[in-house]
């Protein structure tokens, strides 16, 4: 299938300390970003980080309260919505219930007093990107929340934007259809290269999608990173918390050399780990429960628990198991297991982040 | 954000439409206070008396009693009969559910003269006119179906699987009503019970229509002193006009305590 | 029922079941004799009654004379002529005011009280208030002569002054009806259709008002209920003998002073039609409207 849609490319869209206050409350704190044409960023963070205040101010939904936004150097964060011409995508979809399918698709294009002609194949076209040939002619409350939702993505991109913005897309749809829409957001990335935004608070979702990930907590940016390097090497426990370091073991530092910090547990079992941020006295060890392996003896790196709750997922078992010292750990292991066992668990030194 | 045009005409236009409005009441308080007013800006001196006047010569303590009996009684039976109707269309589909609908639609609709005129005929015929009975009854006609129609997407909006989970407690379909949804409805029904005491007190046509001397209600009274005016002084008249507005006037707020006014699409979507 | 009755009878209770009557609806009952009782009932009798002349004969002979008599006729038309503009005006201006509420703003919750209080009112004070205010010698015809025109505006006493109260009074309603219409309608609608180009006025014409009609349609009907059954205000700062003589009035005089329960049945039953009428003309405008959820999600 070939397509003639294709956004309208730019060289560097830069957010330049981006602030948004309501009130007295400051919802977003200075944010700088630089993105890229061609580009998939995604925000996340839990509900309230400030990420959907960003994706507001980028559509020109929000006026800013300080900074500015510029598009290939020009100044556009004093320009109001309409003159933007980004797509959106609503995380409520935002369809207009008056209108069918394809008047909702062609609203745009109508705005911009397209000729009919053209309207009607960019139309048609948009349609049969999202694979909707039957329902076009259906109202919005007709259809599925998925093909609700591709409504709402081929009438942000039937414009060609320079940049697609999209609020939580997914997270009105239950689990499969959120995974086939996934995949379909991104097949429409690649076969379109269009720029896009992406906000969620689901950091597979973020993972899976973006090229570019940006992390945020009360309204300031804490990581910006390729999916690789946010998940392997996140700069501060709420990052690692985010990215599935679901075990933070409250620990002592006894002695850093270079990467590596060496620190014990409150009943002295020794660790050795990678050292993320400067340390004194207390720290956080951090440790996903994939990294775990049971083995039989003591030895370097080894913490002794006792099993308390085993689920079976299949291949793997999640295994809830507790410390001596009475802290609980996450566990995913192959081996099979049963409550009361008491068990050896060895984790390699650069699976151990320390974070102070 | 950029004024328009649009924008400063409205407010403009509003504006224009509040001086008014102070005016015309500020007009009658004045008077309702004013010694004597003839033709001039203000009064030549200011008094109360024509509040206990008032009081006194239209005996406005037995209207008062009896508008508010007239208005307890209507809230009452309208909430009593209007509140199991109101739940068996939210809850249940059966043949000639529409027709009723329709009933309990037009009575709303319909312009009070145009039923209060038959339904004062009958009330002639069978000797109930003039009666507080009569003027109950001619209140309840618009009164009833306005709790049907409040209550009834109230209920809606209750899950049935609540019931189904006291049911499945074993609360039988009595305790369901006391224990579950009575407490649940109890901002319904006090909202749908201000609304009809509003519309109660304020009703005129259906009061004026049944009522006989010793059954008027205080707009009933308020109307028929105006027309009588010559015999005593304006400032009587408008002095009553101000306690009807003041009573209104709490009435109004207790009810906006309750329902939120933007509330009302929910209601009349389905309905009208 | 007495071929039902040889049916089994867990049958018949099936069959019930199926229709979906069962026991709950014993509810109705109280609600059903309430509304055919005091409704239905004088409403069929009234009708009937018109069909009985008081001098018998004809039965038609109320409608031929009302229609036949000039008088009376022309309530129709005065009727029409003060609660059409009014019931429009009130509409319309809600409309832009209804819009500039919506949001939060500090102020709101006072200004809406503010708009909504003329309902406390009372038809006697706007009555007398308008006497006052706007009479020959009131605050507005003095500003009004000191800004240099020649003479008092008549205001009261005629069509103005009953328009003027209908106004008073039925815009609140229409403005809380109006308002409540436009809070229902999800606002990222709007977002949406400006992040796809289209500016304010292209908003308004396109998204807001297709989805807010169907509302102003039911707020326009309320209201001209509301203004079509004027009585007590066409009365007092009107002129009930000529210029306002609505149809309320020539109802209640035939009926209650004149002793004609017949005429006066008929010319209710004539105000009944002719606000059916209205209303049926609106309402079937309203169906070829969109009327859906207004709310984001379908």
């Amino acid at each position: 299938m070939t397509s003639h849609i294709s956004g309208q490319r730019f060289a560097e869209l830069h957010l330049d300390h981006v602030q948004r206050a309501f009130g007295d409350t400051v919802a977003l704190k200075g944010m700088d970003l630089t993105i890229k044409g061609g580009e998939f960023v995604a925000l996340l963070g839990p509900s309230g980080c400030g990420k959907s205040t960003a994706l507001n101010c980028l559509a020109g939904l929000l006026p800013l309260t300080g900074g500015r936004i510029t598009l290939d150097g020009k100044r556009i964060d004093d320009l109001p919505p309409e003159k933007r011409g980004f797509g959106m995508v609503f995380q409520n979809y935002a369809l207009f219930p008056h209108m069918s399918v394809r008047r909702n698709i062609g609203f745009g294009l109508s705005m911009r007093k397209t000729p009919k002609a053209e309207l009607k194949r960019r139309v048609d076209e948009a349609v049969r990107l999202v694979q909707l040939e039957e329902h076009q002619h259906k109202f919005p409350a007709q259809l599925s929340g998925g093909q609700q939702q591709r409504v709402a993505i081929a009438r942000a991109i039937v414009l060609e934007p320079p940049l697609v913005l999209m609020d939580e897309p997914l997270s009105n749809l239950d689990a499969a259809l959120r995974l086939e829409m996934r995949t379909e957001i991104r097949r429409l990335h690649q076969s379109l290269g269009l720029t896009t935004v992406y906000v969620t608070h689901d950091q597979e979702e973020a993972l899976a999608l973006a090229d570019r990930l940006v992390v945020l907590r009360l309204g300031e940016v804490q990581q910006v990173g390729s999916p690789e390097e946010v998940y392997a090497h996140p700069v501060n426990q709420y990052v690692a918390g985010f990215m599935g370091y679901r075990n933070m073991i409250p620990v002592d530092v006894t002695s850093q050399e270079g990467e590596h910090a060496t620190v014990h547990t409150d009943d002295g079992i020794k660790l050795v780990g990678v050292k993320r941020e400067e340390l004194t006295g207390q720290a956080v060890a951090a440790v996903r429960p994939e990294d775990f392996t049971v083995v039989s003896e003591v030895g370097e790196n080894t913490l002794e628990a006792v099993v308390e709750i085993v689920e079976y997922h299949g291949r793997e078992q999640a295994v809830e198991a507790r410390l001596r010292n009475g802290s609980p750990l996450h566990i995913r292991t192959n081996s099979r297991l049963a409550p009361g066992d008491t068990i050896r668990l060895k984790v390699p030194v650069e699976r151990v982040l320390v974070f102070s | 954000m950029k004024a328009r045009p649009v924008v400063w005409l409205t407010w403009g236009a509003l504006a224009f439409f509040m001086v008014n409005l102070v005016g015309i009441v500020g007009a009658v308080v004045t008077n309702s206070f004013a010694e004597s007013w003839f033709g001039t800006w203000l009064p030549n001196g200011y008094t109360g008396k024509w509040y206990g006047e008032a009081w006194r010569d239209y005996r406005l303590l037995d209207v008062l009693t009896v508008t508010f009996q007239v208005a307890i009684a209507v809230v009452v039976i309208s909430v009593l009969i209007g509140v199991p109707t109101a739940y068996a269309l939210a809850r249940r589909n059966f043949p000639g559910k529409k027709l009723l609908n329709v009933l309990f639609l037009l009575p709303i609709l319909m312009p009070p003269m145009t039923y209060g005129i038959p339904l004062a005929t009958v009330l002639y015929k069978f000797q109930l006119a003039g009666s507080m009975f009569g003027v109950i009854a001619a209140n309840l006609v618009p009164a009833v179906p306005f709790v049907v129609l409040t209550m009834t997407p109230f209920i809606e909006q209750i899950d049935t699987k609540i019931e189904s989970a006291a049911r499945m407690c074993g609360a039988n379909t009595f305790a369901i009503f006391t224990r579950v949804l009575a407490p649940l409805l109890v901002p319904g029904i006090l909202a749908a019970s201000i609304l009809v005491l509003v519309r109660t007190v304020g009703m005129f046509e259906l009061t004026f229509l049944t009522a006989g001397p010793t059954s008027q209600t205080l707009v009933v009274s308020l109307y028929e002193a105006m027309s009588s005016a010559g015999i005593r002084p304006q400032q009587m008249v408008d002095s009553m006009a101000v306690i009807y507005t003041g009573s209104m006037l709490v009435l109004l707020v207790i009810a906006l305590r309750f329902v939120n006014p933007t509330q009302l699409v929910t209601r009349l979507k389905d309905t009208a | 029922m007495t071929a039902t009755l040889e049916q089994p009878k867990a049958s018949v209770r099936h069959r019930l079941a199926e229709k979906g009557v069962d026991r709950v609806l014993w509810l109705l009952v109280p609600g059903a004799v309430f509304v055919i009782l005091l409704f239905v009932y004088p409403f069929l009798y009234g009708l009937q009654l018109s069909f009985q002349p008081k001098g018998g004969g004809n039965p038609f002979q109320n409608y031929i004379t009302f229609f036949s008599d000039e008088y009376l006729a022309e309530t129709v038309w005065i009727t029409l002529r003060l609660g059409l503009p009014a019931a429009l005006f009130n509409v319309l201006a809600s409309i832009p005011i209804a819009f500039r509420m919506r949001g939060r703003f500090r102020g709101k919750r006072a200004l809406t009280t503010l708009l909504v209080i003329p309902i406390t009112l009372g038809t006697v004070l706007t009555a007398e208030g308008l006497l006052a205010f706007f009479g020959p010698t009131g605050w507005f015809n003095r500003i009004w002569l000191a800004l240099g025109a020649d003479e008092p505006a008549k205001l009261t006493h005629n069509y103005w002054g009953v328009l003027f109260s209908l106004i008073i009074t039925g815009f609140p309603f229409a403005f809380l009806l109006t308002l409540s219409y436009l809070s229902g309608i999800d606002p990222t609608l709007e977002q949406a259709a400006a992040t796809l180009g289209a500016s304010r006025r292209q908003r308004f014409r396109t998204i807001t008002m297709p989805l807010l009609a169907p509302g102003l349609a039911v707020t326009f009907c309320l209201s001209f209920v509301l203004a079509f059954s004027v009585f007590p205000s066409a009365v007092m700062v009107g002129n009930p003998a000529g210029e306002t003589h609505v149809m309320s009035i020539a109802a209640y005089e035939t009926a209650l002073r004149d002793n004609d329960f017949a005429m006066g049945s008929a010319i209710a039953m004539l105000m009944a039609l002719v606000m059916l009428i209205v209303i049926g003309v609106v309402l079937i405008w309203r169906t070829t409207l969109y009327r859906g959820a207004t709310g984001g999600k379908g």
